[in-house]
């Protein structure tokens, strides 16, 4: 076995594969640009070699700085992650050139797989499924018709040039087809100057289903089931499964063996996935396949049990699989969630910086149940397991050089609605602070019902959430929830104010037990009973048995209501609680019934209307101003220049508007929100 | 006999009434509670004790005479907040506009002056149209007595002044001389002379909101130490930071349970500090992590964001925090931040509140501006005040601590207690850059030299180690560790004993 390996690679993957190889008692080196300096990859790695600036091209992709580290430090093997020099047969080639053993596939195989049209026709020559089209430039109309009936409705008439959806056109009928051909023609041509067409299936309700497949140097290869990847936002996985919810035994039969004879065809050797995309009557349909470690694939070794990245390291270092087709059981499901750096009401916009706070839910293995690679029997009723997946500690970066990826939260249970439920209490337990990020969307998700039932389609996020997504309104019953948790809590908090020294004796203020709580637009009366375990809350005519052991402070509140337990997030609000719960983020006030009659009589205070100002996106300073007042701005027209992080943004006009007022000037450090100008 | 305890009870629903049900729902409309219903909300359920509930003026001129409500327009008594007593006066808008009679002004008189004899603070709530013209110099001279008791109150007990509607003309300078401010934000507003006279004398033209609302006085002017959204807020904030105070300078700061581990490690805390050291960073941050559970009751949030001050707990006692705030100027002293943190130094000493300094600050601020301004005297004050503080005093210096603004804030000279540092401090008379460009001035041209130049005094000066070998910085600590020193050291401190020369007043630079 190798002595050393380099993990050419930073973040999560990077620690990833560390942990992996420390268990095989394998020594790691990791690279780090000027930006990973205090990196998470540098402090877990036996050694950490700098190499270079923190743009990835003149770093962490610069294969001459990756092979000078190898020889430096004398690693015997490298592991690429994912990304940067992952799927560059280059790299591969340079390490077989220096002795150097690549934990991935062989050469050809990634040049092999790296083309789409030279994999399609090996896909198709290996026997795998493939999206029926016609390859060919197609002359006219009837030509176009002809060759839809053959490959089936509905069709997709497509550009070659084509992008964007320009001269791309869906044709159900032939009359569709012919008239939909001569104008993606004429928009082809007006649009990119090149009229050639042809033509594929269009797969409806379409579902991005993938096989893992782990093939060794001598011949053999396994399918280790399936991962479902149908959320997805721009084309960017949010959350994965696995197994798919839509999936039959034939059907993962059959896309797995393809995917086995693909992989063999090019002469596969490691860990890799055969993308496909599966139609609402289960065709599937072969798309490309990924030469590399996939980020999602914890999924597949929760389920397995299968470490890969140990496969991995052993399949490169000449050793058979030990796994044959029939030691691979699928157990239990798992879930994967994407913690991204993005603010989820601000379009997703990126939102990197300092993690003031980065604590996730503790971990919980499944590991005492798997031995050797395989589960032993079924998994018990109420098991479960979480792995969290990061590159980041709390009062860590994440960085504006790379992909804004915070962690990969995982839940493991006996069914899916169990794994699907652990991983709401795991998003509502896992702290991040500083930056925007998706937690409260990923809740959002988990909750929504085309999700729960299995009933999804790539275009999930986009269809359910077409304006983006403005958070979440608690259900009837989780506000009942929330309400007597802050009850309860409301109690323990004012119980504790007047234990202050200073007190007049015998005119001790006693705490009430008749509250009015007030959250997301409604009031609920009600009458707390404390024990010596807890408490009765009364709202309205029904009761609910409360116990925590939340103190003032606490960030995360941990309550059990009627025997269900819940976590809430518990911030400060003036007079009152923030709580974050399910994607919900509401403001908590708990009264007393004459100060909840007062607070009546205040004046609701609309907020202003954003939409006529521009907003300070960040934390920065103005650096420059580029319109006045009066001015005419149209739509995509540069307004201001923010410095933060030391980067320049450019703010531009959203629309056609008039400069009405400008309330700052170069110089000036503004915080987030703060309206720069008005418009009108 | 039930004749009279009736009379009793019907007096006492006519004072409860004030201006009357249409008055009441008048001020209802412009989103205020009544004097009333803010006393309730400010004090314990059922503690307000009311004095001189049947209290009316002496004017017989100007029809007068027939217009005697009970209680004269303001509402005044004790009660307590969290079973701690406070004295209490509220104006009352719904009679006679709640403005100022001799009468009106007594019944305040008599309420400060016990709350001065019984050590209790006093919180003023503020809705009133201004003297009482029909009285007239009986009202000014009412004002003037308040004012006298201001003045002998301050440093003495807590005085907070909420203001909760107009405030104009001379009635500003009662709460102006009290510890504390606090406005609501579009129902209130605090000028000397209102926007008609503006108009009149200097041509400008101006709203009561602009010329003296909420944001003119926490944003610009300083004069309010803060504003909230409506009445409800500002009352349940006000309670809020009486929960911080002593009840009078005889008494300790309060101390409360607590929920935090006094030994509490912040990891995170160790990469706060940007590689950089241009690159700002959140002093706010630091103060959340090292109080007791997080809690931060900010003074003059809005105003010289370039320090910061307000209180936290340490151990459940009170602490004073003045912090640099990186984020803001790159946290340089200048003269709205001498100001700010001066005079909330000087409370904190006056009522024996033990300061906490986070230091992190590049200099003084330079430019005509300031120096026209006066720098020298406001940032005088500042040194002043530290110097002449005589309660415990802890400072951390987290990174920069430059020249004079190194002396000013709470340094081991202005006889800091313990004055800790970060390895990550610079303590110098300024930074590399410009040090070597008056040490080496003849070499500027030469950038290699220069470079060679800057180097040599960052390592000889960049650190706080030249400082921790004179023990002017009694240790250097981890920042994951800092909440535990800070908690020790006050704690070593709770005995701390030390006296000013016998003088009648000292002679800060106003």
């Amino acid at each position: 076995m190798f002595k050393k390996i380099l993990i050419a690679n930073r973040g999560e993957i990077a620690c990833r594969v560390i942990k992996t190889a420390r268990k095989m008692g394998i020594q790691t080196v990791a690279v780090y640009s000027d930006a990973d300096r205090n990196a998470l990859h540098v402090k877990m790695a036996d050694e950490a070699v700098h190499i270079g600036p923190p743009p990835a091209n003149q770093s962490y992709i610069v294969i001459d700085k990756i092979m000078q580290a190898i020889k430096d430090t004398g690693a015997e093997a490298v592991h690429p992650g994912y990304g940067f020099l992952s799927e560059n047969p280059k790299f591969a080639e340079a390490l077989e050139a220096a002795g150097v053993a690549f934990i991935g596939p062989p050469k050809g195989a990634i040049e092999d797989m790296g083309d789409k049209i030279t994999s399609k026709k090996i896909a198709q020559d290996a026997g795998v499924s493939t999206v029926p089209g016609h390859m060919g430039l197609i002359e006219d109309a009837a030509e176009a018709i002809k060759i839809s009936g053959e490959i089936g409705y509905p069709v997709m008439l497509k550009a070659s040039a084509g992008g964007g959806g320009k001269g791309m056109r869906i044709a159900w009928t032939e009359e569709e087809v012919a008239e939909g051909f001569q104008a993606s023609k004429n928009e082809a041509a007006n649009s990119f100057g090149d009229d050639r067409m042809f033509i594929e299936k269009f797969v409806t309700q379409p579902r991005h289903i993938e096989i893992q497949v782990l093939c060794d140097s001598h011949g053999n290869g396994i399918y280790l089931g399936e991962r479902e990847c149908s959320i997805q936002r721009r084309n960017q996985k949010v959350i994965e499964e696995a197994p798919s919810p839509f999936l039959d035994e034939a059907t993962r039969k059959a896309m797995g063996e393809q995917s086995v004879a693909l992989a063999k065809a090019v002469g596969y050797a490691s860990a890799g996935t055969v993308e496909f995309i599966v139609d609402g009557d289960r065709n599937f349909y072969f798309l490309e396949m990924n030469t590399r470690l996939q980020v999602e694939h914890p999924v597949t070794e929760l389920i397995t049990g299968v470490d890969l990245v140990e496969q991995m390291i052993r399949v490169a270092n000449g050793e058979k699989l030990t796994l044959t087709q029939d030691d691979v059981t699928l157990t239990g499901w798992a879930m994967e969630s994407r913690l991204y750096a993005e603010d989820p009401y601000r379009g997703f916009l990126p939102s990197i910086g300092r993690l003031t706070t980065y604590r996730p839910p503790a971990e919980v293995a499944a590991g005492p149940l798997v031995t050797n690679g395989k589960w032993q029997g079924d998994a018990p009723e109420g098991v479960h397991a979480v792995r969290n997946d990061t590159g980041v500690y709390d009062g860590g970066e994440i960085s504006m050089y790379y992909d804004p990826m915070i962690a990969k939260l995982c839940t493991w249970a006996p069914t899916r609605a169990e794994a699907i439920e652990e991983m709401r209490v795991a998003l509502d337990s896992f702290e991040v602070e500083g930056i925007g990020h998706n937690i409260p969307f990923l809740s959002a998700v988990y909750d929504h019902e085309k999700f729960t039932s299995g009933n999804m389609t790539t275009a999930f996020i986009e269809e359910e959430y077409p304006d983006g997504f403005d958070g979440v309104d608690l259900a009837a019953a989780d506000i009942t929830r929330v309400a007597a948790a802050c009850a309860a809590m409301h109690r323990v908090a004012e119980i504790r104010r007047t234990r202050v020294t200073g007190r007049m004796g015998n005119h001790e203020r006693k705490v009430g037990s008749d509250w009015v709580v007030t959250l997301q637009g409604g009031s609920h009366p009600v009458v707390i009973e404390a024990d010596k375990t807890g408490a009765t809350v009364a709202i309205g005519s029904t009761i609910h048995r409360v116990e925590s052991d939340w103190t003032p402070g606490q960030p995360l509140a941990r309550v059990t209501i009627d025997g269900a337990p819940m976590v809430m997030k518990v911030g400060k609000v003036s007079g009152g609680f923030r709580i974050r719960y399910r994607g919900a983020d509401l403001k908590v006030h708990v009264r007393s019934s004459r100060q909840a009659e007062l607070a009546q009589l205040m004046p609701e205070k609309l907020p202003p209307d954003t939409s006529r100002m521009l907003l300070c996106p960040m934390p920065g300073l103005i650096v420059k101003v580029d319109v006045e007042v009066g001015d005419e701005v149209q739509e995509g027209q540069a307004l201001c220049t923010v410095e933060a992080m030391k980067m320049e943004n450019i703010l531009r006009a959203e629309k056609k508007a008039v400069v009405t007022k400008i309330n700052a000037g170069a110089g000036d450090s503004l915080a987030v929100d703060d309206v720069i100008m008005e418009f009108e | 006999m039930t004749d009279i305890l009736k009379e009793l009870g019907d007096r006492r629903a006519a004072a409860q009434l004030g201006g009357g049900q249409a008055r009441i729902d008048a001020q209802h409309g412009k989103g205020k509670l009544t004097a009333r219903e803010r006393v309730e909300l400010l004090l314990d359920e059922g503690s307000f004790e009311e004095f001189d509930t049947f209290v009316t003026h002496r004017c017989t001129d100007f029809g007068m005479e027939n217009v005697k409500p009970a209680g004269d327009g303001v509402i005044t008594g004790w009660g307590t907040i969290n079973g701690r007593q406070v004295y209490v006066f509220s104006q009352d808008f719904t009679v006679l506009g709640g403005s100022v009679s001799a009468t009106h002004a007594a019944k305040i008189c008599k309420i400060m002056d016990m709350a001065m004899q019984n050590g209790a603070p006093v919180i003023g709530i503020n809705d009133s149209g201004g003297a009482r013209i029909q009285e007239g110099v009986d009202s000014l001279a009412g004002y003037g007595e308040v004012f006298q008791r201001n003045i002998m109150a301050s440093g003495v007990v807590p005085q907070i002044s909420l203001i909760m509607g107009p405030c104009a003309g001379g009635a500003v300078y009662s709460p102006a001389m009290t510890d504390f401010i606090f406005m609501v934000k579009d129902s209130s507003y605090m000028f000397v002379t209102g926007p008609d006279v503006v108009k009149t004398v200097t041509n400008e033209q101006v709203t009561a909101e602009e010329l003296g609302g909420a944001t003119t006085h926490t944003r610009k002017s300083s004069v309010a130490d803060g504003a909230f959204e409506n009445d409800v807020e500002a009352l349940a904030e006000c309670r809020r930071l009486v929960d911080f105070l002593p009840l009078n300078n005889r008494s300790k700061p309060p101390v409360r349970p607590f929920f935090d581990d006094v030994d509490r490690v912040e990891s995170s805390l160790d990469t706060l500090i940007p590689d950089n050291p241009n690159q700002p960073y959140d002093m706010k941050e630091l103060i959340h992590k090292i109080a007791d559970e997080g809690d931060f009751y900010e003074i003059q949030a809005d105003f010289a964001g370039n320090i910061l001050t307000g209180f936290i707990r340490l151990e459940g006692q009170t602490v004073g925090v003045v912090a640099n705030q990186p984020m803001v100027l790159a946290g340089v002293l200048d003269i709205d931040s001498a100001r700010k943190a001066a005079r909330f130094v000087r409370f904190c000493d006056a009522f024996e509140i033990p300061i906490l300094s986070l230091v992190d600050v590049p200099g003084f601020l330079p430019g005509t501006t300031q120096e026209y301004n006066g720098v020298i005297k406001h940032g005088a004050k500042l040194l002043f005040a530290y110097g002449e503080a005589t309660v415990p005093k802890v400072t951390v210096i987290t990174r920069k601590a430059y020249g004079g603004a190194y002396v000013v804030m709470s340094s081991k000279h202005m006889r800091g207690d313990i004055n800790y540092a970060w390895p990550t401090s610079e303590i110098a008379v300024m930074g590399a850059k410009g040090a070597t460009e008056i040490l080496h001035r003849k070499d500027l041209g030469d950038p290699e030299k220069t470079a060679a130049h800057t180097k040599d005094y960052e390592d000889r000066f960049a650190n706080p180690f030249v400082a921790a070998e004179r023990g002017f910085v009694d240790e250097v600590i981890m920042p994951q560790s800092t909440r535990k020193r800070l908690c020790r050291a006050f704690a070593g401190l709770r005995g701390k004993q030390q006296q000013m020369p016998w003088k009648k007043h000292d002679n800060i630079p106003l």
